[in-house]
């Protein structure tokens, strides 16, 4: 019976991990769900092929060549490992020892494989500790990855340190004892496995005895798969959920040209009602004119406003602030940062979804608008698609820039002065400037 | 030059029973700015010397909307779509040609979504298909070998990724094409987007359009070559600012075409 104990604590560890995963799931679907609606649903061939060489293929990573390919290394040495924690995950249900071991050859490549992967990873993992805390590179310096940004990214990159050493630690002394031919461990086919890398660690476990390196190897085990769980459990709290996200953001994103920005339905019912010469402006709204049809809010001021597209997004932003490194607004010194309004945006969407857990109304005290997001940073977009045309995942903040503006002028009448005076002329002469319509050719005539 | 310039209207046009080639679309700088009329002018004179076929709409044109839309005004700029489109399907327009790469972009974009379906050209698209289809004829002349960068405009690059009409051109007028630090699909905006040239720039630590103007110095260019009225006007005033004016020009690309042989 005894010998049952770490199967049937491995199961229980199981799926402690899986429903806290689910409960985590179940609140990001929700919160995500809070946006309007937004039809993403055509193309789906399209969608796919995109997704297939965005997110799969990595395409847009790699026009930042350094960070590109390291994030390649860490990437598929995240799948590629994968399969490894499935035979480990087998081995903990079923008590076995390298339950794939079987295939013989092929098996003994993949284990290879996945030790070379891991010392790839972590070489990488280092070098982008070092880029995010001893080399000054700019996008890593930005006011918003202050605090818990920051250290956020560094747990990770810790987090992926400890899992490959106790990977390789696990295998150096699994490799040692089969060869000491320790029961459980050594089988009469001969070595299961090969081990490149962890080779050069078993001068550390020279001398000890088989019970000792049986007490690190199966700590190693025990380590290493109860980090993965929590590491995966922690997504949700950490901008790494774009390992899982960057997938369906990718499917959903635009498909459209960049620079077409979409016309609000709404408006345009009520722009034909006005220049519809046979309109009768005191008709009963078309439908019975119940209390439903007051005409919806334009724009957005807070996350509720936004689509569920824009809030999926900001859940899949993983901060690495290439679209704030080709803003030009940011470039010269000005308050906005695209990668801050897709923080923003999920931190208030948070903070919503923390008050729907408990119950309560969702308040305004303090909402996207002035309370994260500020008219100054809102005004100082161009709207030349830098960022958006940046993200390797197909995030648009300008979408989101775009809808908080329309707020500010067609709900608060708030645009900067100048601005409204441009719109005044565009009203009265139809020109941002201050001519006459019937001088429009006059440029001929001179 | 303004003399020999024919610009017929499409009011006049119907009146004849006749219909254009194509609608050449002028926009409100190219109607109102003083630079920006030049490239207007450069425009039509190289439709007259090529005998192309068009009219403008003259004082039935207004306002794209454009800015309206970018400032975050839809009613605004959806008033002014719908007008400009009773307009152009009254004319039964089917192409336009614009000088102007964001009328382009909300012409050619989002007018379609409003009942406004139009084949829409910028004007380097156009002269691209002129040299194609042989009317155009365009060799060195005097831009022969001066070391040039070129500005993609955001609403022609990035926004609907033409990165190469206007390229292709320069390299027709045979002159040395230097790329600045971040063109293309990585092009710097010049400040003006998103209804930015109607309004102070919000507090920084210094100007969209002297950042740009500085990567284009970099180069050392006798030339900046845009294809945007604002751009020009931006990219203009960046150089007066670094006190360049006497060394650089800024020109749009149908001005050195149209200029080329004028020496």
């Amino acid at each position: 019976m005894i010998e049952y104990i770490p199967q049937f604590l491995f199961v229980i560890v199981l799926i402690t991990a899986f429903l806290f995963f689910a409960k985590n799931v179940f609140s990001l679907r929700r919160n995500i769900n809070l946006g309007k609606d937004i039809d993403r649903k055509d193309h789906k061939y399209l969608r796919l092929k995109k997704m297939i060489k965005i997110a799969l293929g990595q395409s847009k990573m790699v026009v930042k060549p350094i960070s590109g390919t390291l994030h390649i290394i860490v990437y598929v040495g995240f799948i590629i490992i994968n399969i490894e924690v499935l035979e480990i995950v087998i081995d903990g249900i079923a008590g076995t020892h390298r339950i794939f071991s079987f295939i013989g050859p092929v098996y003994d490549v993949l284990i290879g494989s996945f030790e070379i992967l891991a010392f790839l990873v972590l070489v990488s993992v280092i070098i982008f500790w070092i880029r995010r805390n001893v080399m000054n590179i700019k996008r890593f310096l930005s006011k918003e990855l202050k605090g818990w940004s920051k250290n956020d990214a560094n747990y990770i990159l810790y987090f992926e340190v400890v899992l490959m050493v106790l990977f390789l630690t696990m295998n150096a002394t699994d490799y040692q004892l089969q060869m000491l031919g320790a029961a459980h461990y050594a089988s009469e086919a001969g070595l299961s496995g090969s081990f490149p890398i962890s080779q050069f660690l078993l001068p550390l476990f020279d001398d000890m005895s088989i019970r000792t390196l049986v007490v690190i190897e199966r700590s190693a085990w025990w380590l290493h798969i109860i980090g993965i769980l929590i590491f995966l459990n922690y997504l949700y709290y950490s901008k790494h959920l774009h390992i899982l996200l960057a997938f369906p953001n990718v499917y959903f994103s635009n498909l459209e040209n960049l620079g077409k920005i979409k016309n609000l339905e709404a408006v345009t019912n009520e722009v034909k009602l006005m220049m519809d010469p046979d309109a009768d402006p005191y008709a009963e709204p078309v439908g019975g004119g119940s209390e439903e049809d007051v005409p919806e809010k334009f724009g957005a001021s807070d996350v509720q406003d936004l689509n569920w597209f824009q809030l999926l997004s900001s859940y899949s932003c993983t901060e690495c602030g290439r679209c704030t490194a080709e803003c030009p607004a940011s470039q010269t010194g000005k308050k906005l940062s695209p990668r801050k309004i897709m923080m923003d945006t999920r931190d208030r969407l948070e903070e919503v979804g923390k008050q729907l857990d408990k119950g309560e109304k969702v308040n305004d005290d303090k909402p996207l608008l002035d309370g994260y997001i500020s008219r100054e940073e809102l005004w100082a977009c161009t709207t030349c698609n830098a960022c958006v045309d940046a993200c390797p995942i197909g995030i648009d903040p300008l979408s989101i820039i775009m809808d908080m503006r329309q707020y500010l002028v067609m709900e608060e009448s708030a645009a900067p002065v100048e601005l409204n005076n441009a719109m005044t002329n565009i009203e009265n002469n139809s020109a941002p400037w201050p001519y006459n319509q019937q001088d429009r050719l006059d440029w001929a005539k001179d | 030059m303004s003399e020999s310039l024919k610009v017929p209207t499409m009011a006049s046009y119907l009146a004849e029973g006749k219909q254009p080639e194509v609608l050449f679309w002028v926009g409100c700088a190219g109607s109102f700015d003083d630079r920006a009329k030049k490239i207007t002018k450069a425009f039509v004179k190289i439709l007259n010397n090529t005998g192309v076929d068009f009219a403008v709409l003259g004082t039935e044109e207004g306002c794209t909307g454009d800015p309206a839309k970018r400032a975050g005004n839809e009613f605004l700029f959806q008033m002014q779509a719908m007008t400009n489109i009773e307009v152009l399907n009254s004319y039964d327009v089917q192409k336009i040609v614009t000088a102007c790469p964001h009328c382009f972009n909300t012409l050619k974009n989002e007018y379609p979504g409003l009942g406004g379906n139009y084949e829409v050209i910028h004007h380097t698209q156009f002269l691209k298909q002129l040299l194609n289809e042989g009317r155009l004829k365009v060799e060195g002349g005097k831009f022969k070998g001066k070391r040039i960068t070129y500005h993609d405009p955001c609403y022609l690059g990035r926004a609907n990724g033409e990165y190469e009409a206007p390229r292709d051109l320069l390299r027709k007028l045979e002159v040395e094409l230097i790329e600045m630090k971040s063109c293309k699909s990585k092009g710097l905006c010049c400040g003006a987007g998103g209804a930015q040239m109607f309004k102070d720039a919000e507090k920084g630590d210094k100007e969209v359009n002297i950042h740009r103007t500085e990567q284009a110095v970099e180069t050392k260019p006798e030339i900046i070559a845009a294809g945007c009225p604002f751009c020009n006007t931006m990219m203009s005033d960046g150089v007066k600012n670094k006190e360049k004016q006497d060394e650089i020009e800024v020109l749009d690309v149908v001005e050195m075409i149209a200029n080329a042989d004028d020496l």
